[in-house]
């Protein structure tokens, strides 16, 4: 299998990771206006809760649900009891999760110290598969389908459930939907906590390949910040192209250029402020 | 003018304090953190401008703060003199500035945020990544400090009067601007900016003048930063760094010029005794953040102000004979 192909890849892996990420940080952001920078440390927090449930020996798949749905639990209790007091106030939110952020940083530095963990990949998920020829690495392939099901399944709760109509409705105009009644608080904290659960499941998930490390945090933060910019703020659809998209940028710069690579990664998404500030398909605001 | 004349004694007694400070503080090492206390106010002053008169919150300042302290270090690495380093560095900090304003003020509010702790994470990318020119994690060391006018900086008391000078001037630059002209088209910008452009105010270019101002300051911060320290490394572009500044001005108080002062002194204080005793300066930093936010959201020195004036006027009130009260109400 040629050096393409692999980086290939990975990056298509990478761009499933991200997706989980950046599709909740796209929903909280675009939907109820909170700039969450909490979104890499649900991402890392969750990865280490997975490990730790791993070293338990805890099957790898119920790992990452039990994480994600601790994650869940925990988002929706800073939704509820610290952010929701903040409504509208930007700063103040912003604030409030970057202080967060850097609380839950040092607490996992304390508990889980500064040395890297890195589960191995599950035994059930480490052969390949072939493929028109080809070989593929199982778990990479397993990753991009769990983030195709994710995305579809985001798709069709958002558009086609009545679920998805409510918070619609509660997103354009959340006092007419009050009105009629929807219960537009209990919405936003539900897709908080949805988009926690999806960060801290995507970091178990990924734990094999990017391994868990202090720094994790605010690595993978300004990745879902790009991811969304590129793909315009609550576009579900933005958020998975501009997930693969920021995949193969990450992984073929580090191969080419190593040194840049980091720069590389936020050249389209300068290039789309510039010439389409609104994301690659996201909707002007009237 | 009772008024002006308490504050112009105050701002001679803040002078002679500050002038005297080596004197009556003594120890070298409290002399450090009092240049600490003022090269970062001149940081917290300059971020200030954005986020307390344009109501534009940057998150990605210690990166133009890191630009000027890493073009200046390595100017001065590669042999070239401290006059020639300075000015290239804070050519370089506002040419950064100007791309940093041309692209984050495409946006307001929690996309200009975004924007802007985006482009400080660029910073940041290249300092550590880009190994060849800013030696990575290694940092890159400033051997010597400048001796102007055959005075060398290399003493703690001789680098906290150069510091002093900035700052006042600094401070001086900034009182001028917020009185100035622009600096009441910019506040009109933050309150109003419809009603601005309706005016015929250019409200971009109102917001990326000021951007430019506010970089060139932190270029000036980060110089005295790598004087200061005679070390820069990736850490200083963080986005940590950038929260630390905005700590500073948040917990001071917007939009005032004493506020990011006492900010600056309270954080960098802070961090000095926490890190003396515990290593955990992160957590503390974030706790302070969600305190303030949840129970002192203006800010603690207008917090202050405000507490210090309902006590005076309850003293006078105590004080003053009752039946002049209701006259100095006046009319409802």
């Amino acid at each position: 299998m040629s050096v393409w192909l692999i980086l290939a890849v990975n990056s298509i892996a990478l761009g499933g990771l991200l997706f989980l990420l950046s599709a909740g940080f796209s929903l909280i952001f675009g939907l109820m206006r909170i700039p969450n920078l909490l979104h890499g440390s649900f991402f890392m927090l969750g990865a280490y809760f997975g490990v730790t449930l791993l070293n338990w020996q805890v099957n790898f798949w119920l790992a990452a649900l039990i994480s994600g749905l601790g994650m869940a639990a925990i988002g929706a209790l800073i939704e509820r009891f610290l952010l929701r007091r903040l409504g509208g106030q930007e700063l103040a939110q912003v604030l409030l999760t970057l202080g967060l952020a850097f609380v839950i940083a040092d607490i996992c530095l304390m508990v889980w110290t500064g040395d890297p963990w890195q589960p191995t990949t599950p035994a059930h998920l480490a052969g390949a598969i072939q493929f028109a020829g080809l070989f593929f690495p199982l778990y990479r392939v397993v990753i991009v389908g769990v983030a195709v099901v994710v995305a579809i399944a985001l798709w069709l709760m958002v558009d086609w459930t009545r679920l998805g109509a409510m918070i619609r409705a509660g997103v354009d105009d959340p006092q007419i939907a009050r009105v009629v009644g929807i219960k537009v608080s209990q919405l936003f904290t539900l897709i908080f906590a949805l988009g926690a659960g999806l960060a801290a499941f995507a970091g178990v998930i990924g734990a094999p390949y990017l391994s868990v490390y202090p720094g994790l945090d605010f690595e993978m933060l300004p990745l879902a910040l790009i991811v969304v910019i590129l793909g315009g703020t609550g576009s579900l659809l933005g958020a998975l192209v501009g997930s693969f998209l920021i995949g193969f940028l990450y992984n073929f710069g580090q191969a080419m250029f190593p040194d840049l690579a980091y720069v590389i990664l936020f050249l389209p998404m300068l290039l789309v402020l510039v010439l389409r500030p609104q994301g690659l398909f996201g909707r002007v605001v009237s | 003018m009772s008024g002006f004349g308490s504050r112009g004694a105050g701002i001679i007694v803040a002078l002679i304090l500050l002038m005297t400070l080596p004197i009556w503080v003594g120890n070298p090492y409290y002399i450090n953190v009092a240049s600490q206390i003022l090269l970062f106010a001149v940081f917290a002053l300059a971020l200030n401008v954005l986020v307390g008169y344009g109501g534009l919150v940057s998150l990605g300042h210690a990166g133009l703060f890191a630009i000027a302290g890493y073009a200046g270090a390595l100017m001065l690495q590669a042999g070239y003199g401290h006059l020639a380093a300075n000015a290239a560095a804070l050519v370089v900090a506002i040419v950064a500035a100007a791309v940093f304003g041309v692209l984050a003020l495409r946006s307001t509010g929690i996309g200009f945020l975004m924007i802007t702790l985006a482009l400080g994470q660029i910073v940041w990318g290249i300092a550590y990544r880009w190994a060849s020119l800013t030696n990575g994690d290694n940092g890159v060391n400033v051997t010597t400090r400048p001796a102007p006018f055959g005075i060398t900086l290399s003493k703690a008391d001789t680098f906290y009067y150069a510091t002093l000078i900035v700052f006042i001037i600094a401070v001086a630059t900034m009182a001028a601007f917020v009185r100035s002209p622009f600096g009441a088209s910019l506040r009109g910008t933050r309150d109003q900016a419809r009603r601005m452009e309706a005016l015929g105010y250019n409200v971009w270019l109102i917001r990326f003048l000021a951007f430019l101002f506010s970089g060139f300051w932190s270029g000036v911060a980060g110089l005295l930063f790598i004087y200061y320290n005679q070390f820069i490394s990736p850490q200083v572009a963080a986005l940590q760094s950038s929260a630390e500044v905005l700590l500073m001005v948040i917990s001071g108080g917007t939009a005032t010029l004493l506020g990011p002062i006492a900010g600056a002194a309270i954080v960098v204080i802070m961090k000095n005794v926490v890190s003396a005793y515990v290593e955990r300066w992160n957590l503390v930093l974030g706790l302070i953040f969600v305190l303030i936010i949840t129970f002192m959201p203006e800010g603690l020195v207008p917090g202050s102000v405000r507490l210090c004036r309902m006590g005076w006027q309850a003293l006078r009130a105590r004080m003053s004979p009752a039946s002049l009260r209701p006259a100095e109400k006046g009319p409802p």
